[in-house]
């Protein structure tokens, strides 16, 4: 049971910018959480994906998805294959003016020689019927502890006042 | 030109960079492989709508009656 949460990093664009990097991430705790606010420069609400160390393979996810009318899952959100993992749909700028989408990702036992299981939660903002609330169970299938992360979408970038914030959690 | 945003976790330090044009024709070939993928899933969806639509049509039941049927 995680008892301390400690912000490691924390950045507000000031510029609409592509992607953003968490590097050198420190080896000391035992989970990392990363909280995310965004909002994406498409008209259609972008996908948000997450990788690691900076490669592109052997990535793997589920998801859960509703848009307002319907629910959906799957297992190739975007297409995106094996070359990232799935965290949720974030508001394009066809959504509520000034509206953010939240996304949180969970990453336990990062520096583990293990596989890593990643836990996302996510949903979008807009004043109508279609918004995006989606779960996703990712899986990066390689045994280097993680050093780095980096979000981006599938299309489009992230617009100013999009939110970063990386936690270290310590279990004891 | 679009730039990628790194956080050095270490020293705190902030760098911009500009994207490559590597990393930007990589983009642009995802975002439009995204797009034929969709469209694909349209068209095949479509097809299938179809199909079930002229079924229903020859059997001369509703969709509702269908679903009797298979409960």
């Amino acid at each position: 049971m995680a008892n301390t949460y400690t912000l490691i990093e924390a950045k507000t664009l000031t510029t609409t910018t592509t992607s953003v990097t968490f590097s050198a991430i420190p080896q000391t705790y035992t989970d990392l959480k990363v909280v995310v606010s965004t909002r994406g420069s498409d008209s259609s609400p972008a996908g948000l994906l997450v990788t690691f160390n900076g490669t592109t393979t052997t990535y793997s996810h589920r998801y859960l998805l509703g848009d307002g009318a319907s629910a959906a899952s799957g297992t190739n959100a975007y297409s995106i294959g094996s070359a990232s993992i799935y965290a949720g749909t974030s508001d394009g700028s066809s959504n509520t003016a000034s509206t953010f989408s939240s996304h949180d990702i969970y990453i336990p036992n990062y520096t583990s020689s293990n596989y890593k299981s990643v836990s996302l939660d996510s949903v979008s903002e807009n004043n109508a019927t279609t918004a995006y609330p989606v779960l996703t169970a990712g899986l990066w299938s390689t045994v280097s502890a993680i050093t780095s992360i980096s979000l981006s979408f599938n299309s489009g970038n992230f617009v100013q006042y999009s939110t970063f914030y990386l936690y270290g959690i310590s279990n004891s | 030109m679009p730039t990628k945003l790194i956080i050095n976790c270490e020293t705190g330090e902030q760098t911009e960079v500009e994207l490559t044009a590597e990393e930007i024709a990589q983009r642009e070939a995802d975002a439009k492989a995204y797009e034929a993928d969709k469209k694909t899933q349209e068209v095949i969806a479509a097809s299938k709508a179809k199909a079930k639509a002229e079924l229903l049509k020859k059997l001369g039941i509703t969709e509702a009656e269908a679903e009797l049927l298979n409960a």
